[in-house]
C-alpha cells in the first residue's frame, strides 16, 4: 500500500514538472504545423501509424527544424535558388528561363518516384538531369552531388507540407514490388533487412542511436553528422554499409525502386524537406 | 639440449598456428541449440571478451543488449533481451551456440551469425566469406558471457 502511495505521488510530482507533457509539436516559424503522426496507408499490415523521423531526435535536432533561419538546409536551399537562375550549357539557358520560379514545382516532391511517359521509374534528379542535357544542352549533375543536393533542396521544399502521395498501382506496380522485395530482404555480412530496423524496431535504442521508421519525406535532409545537404540514395548507401552490405548504384533501378516502396510507407506524412537530423 | 630445442619448437608452431587447429566455420556442429565443443581447444580469455563484447568493429553486442556489468559505457541497444544474467540461463556450449549462429537457436532472429558458414547476400567489399568474429574471439566471448551470473 504505502509503495503504491508514494508511485501516485512521484507520478504527481512528473505531470506537475511536466515531464509527462505531451509530444512535442513540429511547427516551422511559429505558424506552419505539421502532423509528425498520421494512420499507416493500408498497404502496410505491419505498422498501424506512421511517424516522422522528426519525432525521435533529441530536442536540439528538433528545434533547428521548426525555425527557418536556425535550419542549415536552408543555405543549401539558397544556393539550390542561384543555380535555377544561372545560365549553363550550349543552349545558354537558366531552369528560370524555362520556369517562372521554383513554386512551380509545388507537389513535385510529394509524388517522386513516379513512372514517367516511357514507362520507367523516375525520381526528381532524373528530371532535373533531363532538363539539363536536352534542354540546356549541359553536362548532368551527379546523382548525390553538391548541385544536385541544393537543387533537389529547393523544389522538395516547394511541396512542405503537402501529404505524401506516390502512385503504388498501374505502371508503378512492379517497380513497387521490386522495392519491396528489397526492402525485406536481409544484406551484407550482419544479414539485416530495412525491416529489421524500421520496421520491427523502431523507437528503440541501437546503441546511441534512436531508431526511426525510416521514412523519407524530410528529404533531401541536412546532417549535422557531415555538415551537408544528403539525399534519399545516399542515406539507403550508408544504411547498407552499416550492415556491411555492399550498396546498390546512387540513380540506378533497385535504389529507384526502393526509393518508391519507402515513399509509399510515408503516403499521408506531410513532406517536411529539407529536415534536420544528427 | 636436443629435448629443449624440440619442445621450444613445438611450443612456437603451436602459438604460430593456433587458428588453424581452430574448427573451421563448416565443422562447427549443433546438437539441441548447444555447441558442445570448444572452437579452439583452449579456454577463452574473459577479459579480452569484454572488449570483444563492447567493441563497436567486434562484437558491438551492446548496439542490440544492455548489460549491467558495462555500466561505464553510455549506450546500450534495446533490440534484445538484457544480458544479465545470462551465464545462469545458459550453459557454456548454448552461449557458444547463441554467439555463432543465432538462428540455430532462435529462428528468424534478427541477431546476426558471428561465426557461421554461408554465402553473404551482397558482402561488403572487402568482407566476402568472412566472418564477423574469430574463433579465439568467439570463446573469449563465451567466457565472459558465463560469468554474466546475477
Ligand atoms: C542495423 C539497423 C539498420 C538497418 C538494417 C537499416 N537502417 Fe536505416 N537507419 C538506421 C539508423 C540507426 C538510422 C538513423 C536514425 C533513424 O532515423 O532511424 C537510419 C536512418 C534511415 C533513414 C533516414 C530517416 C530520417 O528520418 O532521416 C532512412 C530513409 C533509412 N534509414 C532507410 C533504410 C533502408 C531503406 C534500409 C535498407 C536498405 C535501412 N534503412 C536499413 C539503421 C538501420
Ligand atoms: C542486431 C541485434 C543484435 C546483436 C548485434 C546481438 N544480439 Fe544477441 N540477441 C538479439 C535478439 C533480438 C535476441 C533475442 C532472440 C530472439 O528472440 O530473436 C538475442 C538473444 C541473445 C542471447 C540470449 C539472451 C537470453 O537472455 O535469452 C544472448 C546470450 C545473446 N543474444 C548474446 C549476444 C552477444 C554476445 C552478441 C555480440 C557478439 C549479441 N548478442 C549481438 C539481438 C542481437
Amino acid at each position: 500500500m504505502k509503495r503504491i502511495v508514494l508511485k501516485g505521488a512521484a507520478l504527481a510530482a512528473l505531470l506537475a514538472t511536466g515531464a509527462l507533457a505531451e509530444e512535442p509539436k513540429l511547427i516551422i516559424n511559429g505558424e506552419i504545423e505539421l502532423p509528425t503522426r498520421v494512420p499507416a496507408p493500408s498497404h502496410m499490415d505491419a505498422i498501424d501509424e506512421i511517424t516522422s523521423g522528426w519525432v525521435y531526435r533529441t530536442k536540439e535536432t528538433q528545434a533547428l527544424q521548426m525555425d527557418d533561419f536556425d535550419n542549415p538546409g536552408m543555405i543549401f536551399v539558397d544556393v539550390g535558388q542561384e543555380l535555377f537562375e544561372t545560365a549553363e550549357g550550349d543552349a545558354g539557358k537558366a531552369c528560370a528561363d524555362c520556369h517562372e520560379s521554383a513554386e512551380e514545382f509545388a507537389g513535385l516532391k510529394a509524388s517522386m518516384p513516379r513512372v514517367n511517359e516511357e514507362g520507367e521509374l523516375e525520381s526528381m534528379p532524373d528530371v532535373i538531369n533531363e532538363c539539363r542535357t536536352e534542354r540546356m544542352q549541359a553536362d548532368a549533375w551527379k546523382w548525390s552531388g553538391p548541385e544536385m543536393s541544393a537543387m533537389t533542396a529547393l523544389i522538395s521544399l516547394q511541396s512542405r507540407g503537402m501529404p505524401v502521395d506516390v502512385a503504388i498501382d498501374g505502371a508503378a506496380a512492379p517497380f513497387w514490388e521490386q522495392g519491396k522485395e528489397i526492402y525485406y530482404t536481409r544484406y551484407g555480412q550482419l544479414d539485416l533487412a530495412c525491416s529489421n530496423c524500421h520496421e520491427n524496431n523502431y523507437d528503440m535504442m541501437i546503441r546511441a542511436d534512436h531508431l526511426s521508421q525510416g521514412q523519407t519525406n524530410g528529404f533531401p535532409n541536412y546532417r549535422l553528422k557531415n555538415a551537408k545537404i544528403n539525399t534519399v540514395h545516399g542515406r539507403f548507401k550508408g544504411c547498407m554499409k552499416n550492415i556491411r552490405a555492399q550498396p546498390f548504384a546512387e540513380g540506378g533501378d533497385e535504389f529507384k525502386a526502393l526509393e518508391l516502396y519507402v515513399a509509399s510507407r510515408g503516403n499521408g506524412l506531410p513532406v517536411e524537406s529539407p529536415s534536420v537530423r544528427n | 639440449m636436443y629435448l629443449k630445442t624440440m619442445a621450444t619448437l613445438a611450443v612456437l608452431a603451436s602459438a604460430g598456428f593456433a587458428s588453424a587447429e581452430s574448427i573451421s566455420p563448416q565443422q562447427v556442429s549443433f546438437t539441441d541449440g548447444a555447441v558442445p565443443q570448444s572452437l579452439t581447444g583452449e579456454p577463452g580469455n574473459p577479459a579480452e571478451g569484454r572488449e570483444v563484447f563492447a567493441n563497436r568493429k567486434l562484437g558491438n553486442c551492446l548496439a542490440c543488449h544492455a548489460n549491467e556489468d558495462l555500466a561505464e559505457q553510455a549506450f546500450h541497444g534495446q533490440i534484445g533481451p538484457m544480458l544479465d544474467g545470462v551465464g545462469d540461463r545458459w550453459s557454456e556450449a548454448e552461449l557458444r551456440a547463441i554467439v555463432v549462429n543465432a538462428k540455430e537457436v532462435f529462428e528468424g532472429t534478427i541477431m546476426p551469425a558471428f561465426y557461421n558458414a554461408r554465402t553473404i547476400n551482397r558482402p561488403l567489399k572487402g568482407f566476402e566469406d568472412k566472418t564477423i568474429l574469430s574463433a579465439q574471439q568467439v570463446e573469449d566471448l563465451v567466457a565472459y558471457l558465463m560469468l554474466l551470473k546475477e
